[in-house]
């Protein structure tokens, strides 16, 4: 195996970790509104849109391996991970409630997942967006190398 | 061809997960719901609750609803002839989950309705008319009063009562109890405390059939 395929492998690899992040995080919120029948606020429909089509964008990426697929990844990436940070310091409480911005239905703040005492849904969407990111910068470290 | 494979195979092993993961959640909802109805049986029956049906009735068909839910009002008739092609044999529990913005305004007429009698009487003028004061989600309370005096009621004796705070006592024990059975749309069903958990005429009838196959 040359340098140059070996490089390709361990890029394959990087975008094909994205898409696992992003289609087990797809099919995590669609199980929690599904199936478990939680109602997903305003907050969280904006972190869905950012999330849902990134399981397509990484999919067609992989076949071959689309060395732009970081200009197309990354904007989607970093405006989910603003959503769910935002929601994420609502949910434990660093901005009052008051200011949220659902205001009929459902709540932003109301709790609904509560593993292990510290697990909760906007905490697993921001470690989503956050893992997608940081792969994204790592390809794109190996690519301009 | 190897990568996708591994793709492939990746995807097919997410979807049997979630697969998995459905039908784990749902025996231990079932399991949840089965203690519920053994040790907590009142969870599902209130004293207060009103109910149709005779005493000696062995299934138990519990409906979460609000007097303002489009839905509801469509399962209404749907299940009094389930009732009649059974007869005797299915008890119909009403429990309030007002959902709807003002929703609980509907509720404390029937329930001052429930005083003169005409509990029935009232809910079903109530479904028949609904569409012209809760109409597209938005109710408007006010264009109730139009129609209430075909369920024959004392209309002056129905504002005094319905401000009764046990009434909205009543409301509270209802919606704690929908919350506590994880009741989050109407109308929500319970057969013997068995949940629906596929929505639909069909499946409520099939549920409620199960049921008294067993009892009967």
């Amino acid at each position: 195996m040359t340098d140059l395929d070996q490089m390709s492998n361990t890029n394959w690899t990087v975008i094909f970790i994205c898409w696992i992040i992003a289609t087990v995080s797809t099919l995590g919120s669609l199980f929690f509104s599904e199936i478990m029948e939680f109602p997903p606020c305003a907050l969280c429909w904006y972190q869905r849109i950012f999330m849902f089509p990134l399981v397509l964008i990484f999919l067609t990426g992989l076949f071959p391996v689309d060395k732009c697929i970081i200009k197309y990844a990354l904007p989607l990436s970093l405006v989910g991970w603003g959503f769910a940070f935002y929601h994420y310091l609502l949910y434990s409480g660093f901005i009052p409630e008051s200011i949220q911005p659902c205001s009929q239905g459902v709540s932003c703040s109301e709790t609904y997942l509560d593993l292990f005492g510290f697990i909760t849904i906007p905490m697993l969407s921001l470690i989503s967006f956050s893992m997608i990111i940081v792969l994204l910068f790592i390809l794109r470290r190996k690519l301009s190398t | 061809m190897k990568k996708l494979n591994i793709v492939l195979f990746s995807g097919i092993l997410i979807v049997l997960l979630f697969g998995l993961g459905i039908y784990l959640y749902r025996t231990h909802q079932a399991k949840n719901y089965d203690f519920m109805a053994r040790e907590n049986a009142s969870i599902f029956v209130r004293e207060y609750s009103q109910t149709l049906g005779s005493d000696d009735a062995k299934v138990y068909l519990i409906k979460f609803s609000d007097p303002a839910c489009e839905t509801c009002s469509a399962f209404h008739p749907f299940v009094k002839k389930l009732m009649a092609v059974n007869p005797g044999k299915i008890k119909l529990v009403i429990r309030y989950a007002p959902f709807h913005n003002g929703a609980d305004y509907f509720v404390k007429i029937l329930e001052a309705a429930k005083k003169q009698g005409k509990y029935w009487e009232t809910l079903d003028v109530m479904y028949r008319t609904q569409r012209h004061w809760a109409s597209h989600h938005n109710p408007q309370p006010q264009l109730i009063w139009r129609f209430l005096p075909r369920a024959g009621l004392d209309i002056a004796k129905i504002r005094l009562d319905m401000t009764d705070p046990e009434i909205e006592k009543i409301i509270q024990q209802d919606l704690a109890d929908a919350k506590a059975l994880n009741v989050r749309k109407t109308p929500g069903f319970f057969v013997n405390g068995k949940p629906l958990i596929s929505f639909g005429y069909q499946q409520l009838q099939h549920l409620i059939e199960t049921e008294i196959n067993e009892k009967y």
